[in-house]
Formats: structure tokens, C-alpha cells, sequence
């Protein structure tokens, strides 16, 4: 019976003693944290999905409040959040610019010429694997087997006849689908803008055409054609100055190609 | 005296794997062992915790063995590697915040990880004193992230093998698991000293 206690005594001054250390380590190693860093993590969406450029909600939110980042950087918590944010920090809230993914490829299984027929694992880096540039001919295309399908947290991305489609009204522009891409080919383009190339191949127009009826070929008659100067071809490909273009949608009509279009509006079936 | 250690360290790390060939700390083998990079930073904790709660079971086994209550090291021990790691966790916090944001959500985890406590017991019951009791636990830790790196770089490559569709997820990490501890087992013949 004795031992009993004695065992019970010795441990549970043993117990009582770490405990104490703890409280007091608690005490010493207390690290201040701002209140408002909590009240901004609160207002964000929550998504982690890293759009805003750091490395989740909560060191965005702590960037926030240390003065480093402006308010209205979260993509998923779009106005409402960016207000909240403001409201903790005592700034004005500036509307978001809305950015959306848009994949520069227009290479469908009908318009690009394959290089070869693949049927291995379905995931564009492992098709890459065979000539570094998929089953498609153009180095450029779009691989389509959907790597960035599946990096989306947010259902907006889906692949379409072989090339990937961007669903605008979805999409929050985190970009997850940029950093799954293993060809690097999607980009960030504003919501407002309505008119993208779809196509970046940088190939010189013949080879263009041999690989791909949707490709650009450099022709320059969008360059010409334009009203606002908002395009130019640079290494055989147009590219549209956002700032510049007033979104008249002449170069749709007279691209030779069509593909330069009214941003696709994703219409799920 | 640098003979045992040597022996020590080369046992604890390939000979007697704590994974492969002790079987312990297997959660964290398959939970933390989707990606390179986590796995290191588990099999750093580990190791760091690992070699700390040696020193400091050490001492508490000698204090307890002193007081004729041996018997009780077992529930000592749980007790002083929950403090441990929870003072740990206070102590980066302040004090090397870079750290204890690479390590994350690791590091309290390690808490319950059997290894830690498997590694502190295997030190009583083998009479090591205090710095093979150290040695052990920190070569201990080192064997546990071979072990998961291994594991993790091979996962890593599961993903284009083709494999059928049932064994997909855990099924098939397991029998990767289970060749890895065969290959270990080639280890097991070899005799040190």
C-alpha cells in the first residue's frame, strides 16, 4: 500500500513539476501577435490557394496587417472580402482587378496534327515524356490529359476536345493551374478583356500551318486592321496590348486563322 | 568507446531500421511520405525530438531507478516527450520562427509517434548510458528519414507506374512498403565489431 502512494506521490510531483515548466515557458516564450492578424484571416475566403502570392491566408494576413500587401489581394473572396479587410485595417478597398487563367492554345484534337497516338497514363507530363513536347506536333499545344484539371481546387478548369478550357465565372486566378502545367503555357489575363489569341506558338507561319489549322501564323493583318494599335506580331505570334485595346473586336473578324476570339464562355452541359 | 557508437549508429540506421525492421513509427511513414519535402521535414523533427527525449528519459530514468520505482519509467516517459515536444514547440515559436514554420504541423504530431517512446525504452533496455542513449536517438531519427525519404521518392514515381486500379492509395503503398523492408533485411546479416 505504501509503495502505491509513494508511486502515485512521486509521479505526481513529477507531473506537477513539468507542468509548472510549462506554464512558465508559456510565460517567457509568449510571442505577441497582432489581434488584427486574426480579424483579416477571419475576412479572407480561406481557400489557401496562394493567388494573392504568399504562401496561404495566413501569411497573407500577416503581410496585410505588417503594412506589405494591400487588402484586396484574395481572388476567391473577390469585393466582399477585400472590403472586410479594409474595414480591419482602416483603408479604402479598392475593388480587385478580376484575373482570370486563360490557356493560349487552340490546337482541338480536330485542328492539330498529331505527332503520335498516346495511351499511356493520362497526365501531360508523362505523355511529355515521349519527344518532350506531348502527342500533339506543335511543341506549343496544349497537351490536353488535364494536369491543370486537377490542380484546380475551384472546378474550373476542364478539357474540351483536347485542349484545356478555362471556366471564367469559376476561375479566382490562383494560378494553380500555371504551376501544374509542365509546358508553362497558361497565363493571366484581366476578366474584362474580350478578345485573346489563341495561340502562342512562336514557330515560323509555314511550320505553323503544317502542324496545327488553328495556329497563328504571323500574318500581321490583325497588326494592320487594328484601330486602337493595341496588336503587334512578335516572333511570329500577335499579341494584344491590354491596355491599349478597347475590346472593338475587329481582329476577331478578320484573322485569317479565327484565333483570335471573343473569350470562349465555358457553358457547362 | 567510439567503437560502440559506430556500432550503435550504423544499427540504428540500416541493421535495425526503426521502420523496417521494428516496426515502429508507421503512421507518420505513410502519412508524411506523399512528398520529398515533407518527408525530410518529418524525418528532421524526428530526429531532432528524437535525440532530446534520449538525453532528457536518461536522467529520469536514472532519477526513477534511484527512487526503486523502475517500474513506472514507461508512464514517465510518455509524460516527459508530451512536455517535451510541447515545450519544444514553444521554445521554436520564439525563438527560431523560420524553423518552426518548416517544420509545422509536424512537430506536435510527433507526440504520439512510437518511435520517439520505442526509442527511449530500447535505451533502458539495452543499459546504454547517456551518450549512447544519445547516440542512439539521434541515429534512430537519421534511420527513420532514410527510411521515409526512400519511401516518398519511390511513391513519387508510383504515380506514372502502371499498376491495376484496386491497388490504388494505400494498397499499393504498402506492398512498396513491404519490399522496402525486404531490401532492408539484407542488412540484418552483417556484423559489426
Amino acid at each position: 500500500m505504501l509503495n502505491v502512494l509513494y508511486a502515485i506521490l512521486v509521479l505526481g510531483i513529477m507531473g506537477a513539476v513539468f507542468g509548472a515548466i510549462l506554464a512558465f515557458a508559456a510565460k517567457i516564450f509568449y510571442v505577441e501577435q497582432d489581434p488584427r492578424i486574426d480579424e483579416v484571416r477571419a475576412a479572407l475566403a480561406g481557400a489557401n490557394c496562394g493567388g494573392c502570392g504568399y504562401a496561404g491566408c495566413d501569411a497573407y494576413a500577416a503581410a496585410v496587417v505588417a503594412g506589405e500587401a494591400p487588402p484586396n489581394k484574395c481572388g476567391p473572396g473577390g469585393a466582399a472580402a477585400a472590403e472586410k479587410v479594409a474595414a480591419v485595417m482602416g483603408l479604402d478597398a479598392a475593388a480587385p482587378v478580376k484575373y482570370v487563367a486563360f490557356v493560349p492554345c487552340s490546337g482541338s484534337a480536330d485542328k492539330a496534327k498529331m505527332f503520335f497516338n498516346y495511351e499511356g497514363p493520362q497526365d501531360c507530363l508523362a505523355a511529355m515524356r515521349f519527344g518532350n513536347r506531348g502527342p500533339k506536333e506543335c511543341q506549343f499545344s496544349c497537351v490536353g490529359l488535364g494536369n491543370c484539371v486537377r490542380a484546380c481546387q475551384f472546378g474550373a478548369m476542364h478539357i474540351v476536345n483536347g485542349v484545356a478550357e478555362v471556366d471564367r465565372e469559376k476561375c479566382v486566378a490562383c494560378m494553380a493551374c500555371a504551376a501544374a502545367c509542365p509546358k508553362h503555357i497558361i497565363r493571366k489575363v484581366p476578366y474584362e478583356q474580350a478578345v485573346l489569341v489563341g495561340c502562342h506558338s512562336t514557330d515560323k507561319g509555314a511550320r505553323t500551318r503544317k502542324v496545327c489549322d488553328a495556329g497563328c501564323i504571323g500574318c500581321m493583318k490583325c497588326q494592320r486592321e487594328c484601330p486602337a494599335g493595341a496588336i503587334t506580331v512578335r516572333d511570329n505570334v500577335a499579341v494584344i496590348d491590354y491596355d491599349k485595346c478597347t475590346s472593338c473586336g475587329h481582329c476577331a473578324e478578320v484573322c485569317p486563322r479565327q484565333i483570335i476570339h471573343p473569350q470562349k464562355i465555358y457553358v457547362q452541359n | 568507446m567510439l567503437e560502440s557508437v559506430l556500432t550503435i549508429s550504423l544499427g540504428a540506421i540500416l541493421i535495425n531500421n526503426f521502420i523496417f525492421s521494428q516496426f515502429l513509427g508507421c503512421c507518420p511513414f505513410l502519412g508524411c511520405s506523399t512528398k520529398i519535402d515533407t518527408a525530410v521535414g518529418m524525418g528532421i523533427a524526428v530526429t531532432f525530438v528524437m535525440g532530446l527525449s534520449s538525453a532528457i528519459c536518461y536522467v529520469v530514468n536514472e532519477l526513477l531507478v534511484s527512487l526503486e520505482l523502475g517500474y513506472m519509467s514507461t508512464l514517465a516517459f510518455i509524460l516527459v516527450i508530451a512536455v517535451l515536444v510541447q515545450f519544444v514547440e514553444m521554445f521554436l515559436k520564439k525563438s527560431i520562427p523560420s524553423l518552426y514554420t518548416a517544420l509545422g504541423i509536424y512537430l506536435p504530431l510527433i507526440t504520439t509517434n512510437c518511435a520517439v517512446l520505442g526509442v527511449v525504452l530500447l535505451n533502458v533496455q539495452n543499459n546504454y548510458n547517456f551518450i549512447e542513449s544519445v547516440v542512439y536517438g539521434v541515429t534512430g531519427g537519421l534511420g527513420f528519414m532514410v527510411a521515409i525519404v526512400l519511401f516518398a521518392s519511390v511513391r513519387d514515381r508510383l504515380q506514372f507506374a502502371d499498376y491495376p486500379e484496386s491497388f490504388e492509395g494505400f494498397p499499393i503503398a504498402l506492398v512498396t512498403a513491404g519490399l522496402l523492408a525486404l531490401a532492408f533485411m539484407g542488412f540484418s546479416g552483417m556484423q559489426i565489431g
